[in-house]
């Protein structure tokens, strides 16, 4: 979502400097999955602040619903039933877009400016820049973005950028009744994290913990999970996610290569023209064009 | 609640039973989160399901559905064997010393006095033994084997652990558990707050489930403690309103309560309510009854109701048999009630048995459907195919729609479950031509008066008589309302204890129920909500939420009934000398000359420590009630009775009697009934937290969040039966069938009872025929039309189904086209331009027709 922003630190496939004027503090959500019941209080007001509607789906045998983020929902609550820690356990875990340090998406996105990402660490999609190549879902490591077959545009959560940009809170933190979810400073964030990790431990949960994972720089959403030694029981949170070595590839080694190969080609051109001379067209070639 | 929402976070044990408070009361369960996180409670859930509250649950517990009356006898048991009684509580503040009467008794699942014929209880051996006063005897050793005290341990003595564990099917080591952990708040610091909800009263034996809890918490002493309480978790907004308003067959506001045919003249109907104190020296609150009603009737009948015409007493009804849900559709069923006015109510999706209500609607002459949405009930007539098989043809029934606003296109109050009287504004202007409930009853009743007026009738007195001076008639404003709620005086009322002096001047509005008086000269629609609009303004309005002491008490944030009494029976959380059981948890205290305290006293001001007067001022007897004497239709204790359809066919406690004797069941409907080898599985049905009834499946926002209709199978039935996640199954009762996705889940586990393995299905119940989510079938279609003895409130937790594949649709989700998802929908108004008033005034024919029969 677009916004008139002077907190810029980062901008996908673009080398001019961005606007860096205003400084903002470093920002995150976090989810005590330990207090969440589930209630959807935050898709539906995801879906009430964005002014979006999703389908009506069909149930498939889960409170899931719908299966999976869309393109109209850009979080969802993940529904898991579990008896691996000697007790059954029905884990909920609100899924949407983690906000990385080091955001998969804007290093795979070739758009100048489809993805920025600003300096209180929210990173945002600029759907009119997006180009629907897709590069950004295959990028992620939490299978976050979503195209939209309306437009071919991919969207996601904006950890509302709008509403955060004029001081508030995000929608879902908002209308999250339990507290489960919280909106603070990533520092305050940590701390209110290693508050509930006691508690946890104190009730029998020995490996309860936070999870704001070092492969992708740290994430400015994160989770208290009970079980923080187990992430994927969550519905496959992954446990050491980092960015898929493709856009590595393409933006570690392939990039510098191409570049050089577009550099080589030219000097190339260069040399043949020192060298050699311009290619200069006889007549005869030109009679002979049909 | 005796309690507050808020308060639930001073509770150190929290114990959800008979309800879901996370799944149906998302908002209000911050409390129960924010006890774990700042005051280590321990929350334990006990329900067939593991559901959304056990999910963040430190112990959860299954239970076989309709058992929590074994479950918590046993409790009481443990309580007993393991001495976990505050006894100086129990000894000062309950009745556990009274002695009762040596013809009381109870053998092989029957209490003395039962009556076969009427199935109900002559229940005067219910009684203590009386003095030459008329005072209760009360033996303070507590020695006596007919106290109280020891027939409550006497009744429970059959309730141990292995008996209770096989009725139940709870494993053994998780109720020893639940056992220790309830039985650690006996001690005077520690309390215990219970959440429940309709998952308790909507039983055949309801209410005696919550009366179970209610000797528990007196046991454990955390009546009257912050941080305890039995707390009743409401479920409609304003339904808390509704009962204080007394909208029931046979109640008037304030739980005051109508005549019965016999009651011919106000001085008996009055007698009769007006109880004699049972022990000396105490409050008896109820002794005001007369002041109540006598107000109450100067509300409704102006100058009109004078002591010589009794205060109008003759205009009021008197009811020959209670008109309770069950009853009323019986009656239609029976072709002998003719007419119905469906305001706020759903029943052909929210009542049981909907072939029942189908074939009661079909035969009614007209039915008038006020609602903001197109409600099932009010397209009982059209088919929908497989999801409502009827042929319109053949019904001649004449369906009005007549569309109101909701909650947020019009001002006014509503009572959350604490009590409070909030006030809201409006918020947005109705749609077309909705017009509120209060404006169309207003002109409705204005030309049905005017009918009397031209034409007389049998019986006009009650319609001509009635007091109407609001500002625009055909308007009341919830202000002039609330305002006659509130009460007013009609003369100068002086001080009782100094004559001389004024206490409210002719024409003020009145700021205490103390201030009402039955000589006429006071007007007050509902004494409890007397203080809700003062000299001092509108108190609902009130927007402070400073909590001075931290307890969650912020005595300027709305106005809670009575008086702005925050927690009830409040005195017990005081030892008998005045000084708080727990100094963390003082409330009010005995300073030496007066009770003072952050919360309104729920005592006599003056009355001090060795006064004699004790805290549960609104009983005759001035302590709280082990033994319930005659007030309950069952019996004074509590007993297990199966629900009517059961998995065993028994009772292992009683063979002979299996269900509550005294339930509200009609012989037809009994014939309607399941048994356990055509119908093996328990059922239950439930709401999610994403649909609010029958509502929100409206709403565009609401729909995909739970769009399609599902119940809950546990893994091991699934098994057996061939089923697969996400398959679609039908499920049968005796009554009709329904299909829906099975969603297969390890959350449901089969229980081990009296020898058996008991499967348990769940049904969640928001789906139907109109709304923007999959049309879905009535999950009442199952549902047995038979009720509490007490309430009426029919059993829909309990009841026996067989589920088997649907092998109409081979192919899951082979889902239909076509079933777009519409707008949200509000009854177009059927009436043309010129329409209204020409359709109104026939409806007033109709129904002055039916007054005058």
């Amino acid at each position: 979502m677009a916004l008139q922003s002077l907190d810029i630190v980062r901008r996908s496939a673009t080398t001019t400097p961005s606007p860096q004027q205003r400084q903002t503090t470093e920002v995150a959500k976090l989810i005590d999955v330990t207090k969440c019941i589930g209630c959807k209080a935050c898709q539906s007001a995801c879906m009430e602040w964005n002014d979006l509607r999703e389908e009506v789906g069909i149930n498939e045998g889960s409170y899931t619903n719908p299966h999976d983020l869309t393109a109209n929902s850009w979080t969802l609550m993940r529904f898991a039933e579990t008896e691996e820690n000697g007790t059954l356990e029905w884990l909920i875990r609100k899924d949407g877009c983690m906000h990385c340090a080091d955001p998969g998406c804007l290093k795979a996105c070739p758009s100048p400016g489809a993805i920025i990402q600003y300096a209180n660490g929210i990173v945002d999609f600029h759907e009119e820049n997006c180009i629907g190549c897709g590069y950004c879902i295959a990028g992620c490591p939490f299978d976050i973005p979503r195209l939209s077959e309306k437009d071919s545009k991919v969207y996601k959560c904006t950890l509302c950028s709008d509403r955060v940009a004029v001081g508030l809170e995000p929608a879902c933190i908002k209308a999250c009744p339990t507290q489960a979810l919280v909106f603070g400073s990533k520092e305050d964030m940590i701390e209110h994290a290693n508050e509930r990790i006691a508690d946890l431990k104190e009730r029998g949960f020995e490996n309860a913990g936070l999870y704001d994972p070092p492969g992708v720089g740290g994430t400015h959403v994160m989770y208290v999970l009970h079980h923080a030694d187990k992430p994927e029981l969550y519905n496959d949170l992954p446990k050491d996610p980092v960015i898929s070595p493709t856009v590595g590839l393409w933006k570690g080694i392939f990039k510098p290569l191409a570049t050089a190969a577009i550099f080589f080609t030219a000097l190339a051109g260069f040399f043949h023209y020192v060298t050699v001379g311009p290619n200069e067209t006889e007549e005869e070639d030109e009679e002979k064009k049909p | 609640m005796t309690n507050t929402w808020m308060d639930i976070k001073n509770a150190n044990v929290i114990l959800v039973m008979g309800g879901n408070a996370a799944e149906a009361h998302p908002v209000g369960f911050k409390w129960v989160v924010e006890a774990k996180a700042h005051n280590k409670a321990k929350l334990i859930v006990v329900d067939p399901r593991f559901n959304r509250t056990a999910s963040v649950a430190d112990l959860y517990a299954p239970i076989r559905v309709g058992t929590d009356i074994a479950f918590l006898n046993g409790v009481i048991h443990y309580l007993f064997e393991h001495d976990a009684i505050h006894h100086e509580y129990v000894k000062a503040y309950t009745n556990a010393g009274f002695v009762v009467r040596e013809d009381f008794g109870f053998n092989d699942g029957l209490f003395t006095g039962y009556d076969e014929k009427t199935h109900s209880y002559d229940k005067s051996t219910w009684q203590y033994e009386l003095d030459e006063q008329g005072f209760a005897k009360v033996d303070e050793t507590l020695q006596h084997p007919r106290c109280v005290l020891n027939l409550l341990k006497q009744h429970v003595s059959r309730y141990t652990v292995d008996t209770v564990c096989d009725i139940t099917g709870t494993p053994k080591d998780l109720y020893l558990k639940v056992c220790e952990t309830v039985a650690s708040t006996a001690a005077p610091n520690r309390t215990l707050t219970s959440l429940y909800a309709l998952g308790w009263t909507q039983h055949s034996i309801g209410s005696q489930n919550i009366r179970t809890l209610a000797i528990l918490q007196l046991l454990l002493g955390n009546i009257g403690m912050p941080g305890g309480g039995v707390n009743a978790l409401r479920g409609h907004s304003n339904i808390q309103g509704l009962t204080d308003l007394g909208l029931l067959s046979d109640q008037l506001p304030g739980y005051l309560n109508l005549a019965r045919d016999h009651e011919t003249t106000r001085a008996a109907y009055l007698e009769k309510r007006t109880p004699k104190p049972l022990r000396p020296g105490q409050v008896n609150f109820w002794s005001n009854y007369p002041k109540f009603h006598t107000s109450l009737m100067k509300a409704w009948y102006g100058q009109a109701a004078t002591p010589d015409n009794d205060f109008g007493y003759d205009w009021l009804p008197k009811v020959d048999q209670l008109y309770d849900g069950l009853r009323v559709f019986d009656l239609m069923a029976q072709g002998r009630m003719t007419g119905y006015f469906c305001q706020g109510f759903n029943p052909l999706a929210s009542f049981p048995n909907k072939g029942k209500i189908v074939s009661a609607l079909s035969r009614l002459k007209f039915l008038v459907v006020m609602d903001p949405l197109a409600t099932e009930t009010s397209e009982f007539w059209q088919n929908h195919g497989e999801y409502n098989d009827v042929k319109p043809e053949e019904i001649q029934t004449e369906v009005f729609r007549l569309p109101t606003t909701c909650f947020a296109e019009e001002e006014g109050s509503l009572v959350n479950s604490s009590r409070w009287l909030q006030w809201h504004w409006k918020g947005a202007e109705p749609p077309g031509q909705c017009r509120t409930d209060i404006d169309i009853m207003a002109e409705l009743f204005l030309k049905i008066r005017e009918l009397y007026r031209q034409e007389g009738g049998a019986f006009p007195d009650p319609i001509l008589n009635l007091h109407w001076p609001y500002r625009i008639p055909e308007a009341p404003s919830a202000e002039e309302l609330a305002k006659e709620y509130n009460g007013y005086a009609l003369a100068d009322i002086p001080d009782s204890k100094d004559p001389g002096t004024v206490l409210v001047k002719a024409g003020q509005q009145l700021s205490s129920f103390t201030q009402l008086r039955d000589d006429g000269s006071t007007a007050c629609g509902t004494w409890i909500f007397c203080g809700s609009w003062t000299e001092e303004g509108n108190q609902m309005a009130r927007r402070d939420p400073t909590d001075p002491t931290g307890l969650g008490i912020a005595p300027r944030w709305a106005w809670a009934w009575p008086l702005n009494r925050r927690i009830l029976y409040n005195r017990a959380s005081c030892d008998p000398s005045g000084k708080p059981w727990d100094e963390r948890r003082k409330l009010i205290e005995w300073d030496g000359s007066k009770w003072t305290g952050l919360d309104v006293p729920d005592f006599k001001v003056d009355a001090g420590p060795n006064s004699g007067v004790s805290p549960f001022i609104m009983t005759d007897e001035g302590v709280a009630r082990l033994f319930a004497r005659h007030l309950m239709a069952e019996g004074p204790f509590p007993e297990h009775y199966e629900p009517f359809e059961n998995p065993l066919g028994t009772n292992p406690l009683h063979a002979k009697v299996i269900s509550n004797p005294a339930a509200r069941v009609f012989a037809n409907d009994k014939a309607v009934l399941g048994d356990h080898e055509a119908f093996p599985y328990v059922a239950t049905t439930y709401r999610l937290t994403e649909h609010f009834h029958f509502w929100t499946k409206h709403s565009k926002i609401n729909a995909p969040l739970q769009p399609e209709q599902f119940v809950e199978i546990g893994e091991e039935l699934a098994r057996e039966l061939g089923i697969a996640n996400g398959e679609k199954v039908t499920v049968r009762s005796k009554r009709g069938a329904i299909k829906a996705v099975a969603l297969v889940t390890k959350r449901i586990k089969a229980l081990k009872v009296a020898g058996k393995t008991v499967h348990q299905i769940g049904i969640p119940i928001h789906w139907g025929f109109t709304g923007a989510t999959r049309k879905g079938y009535i999950a009442n279609t199952l549902t047995p039309f038979l009720g509490d003895a007490n309430t009426q409130t029919p059993e829909f937790k309990a009841f026996l189904v067989n589920v088997e594949k649907d092998l109409s649709e081979l192919m899951p989700h082979t889902h239909k086209p076509g079933e777009t998802h519409e707008e949200r929908r509000r009854p177009e108004v059927l009436l043309e331009d010129d329409e209204p008033a020409r359709q109104v005034s026939w409806l007033v024919r109709i129904l002055k027709g039916r007054t005058e029969v």
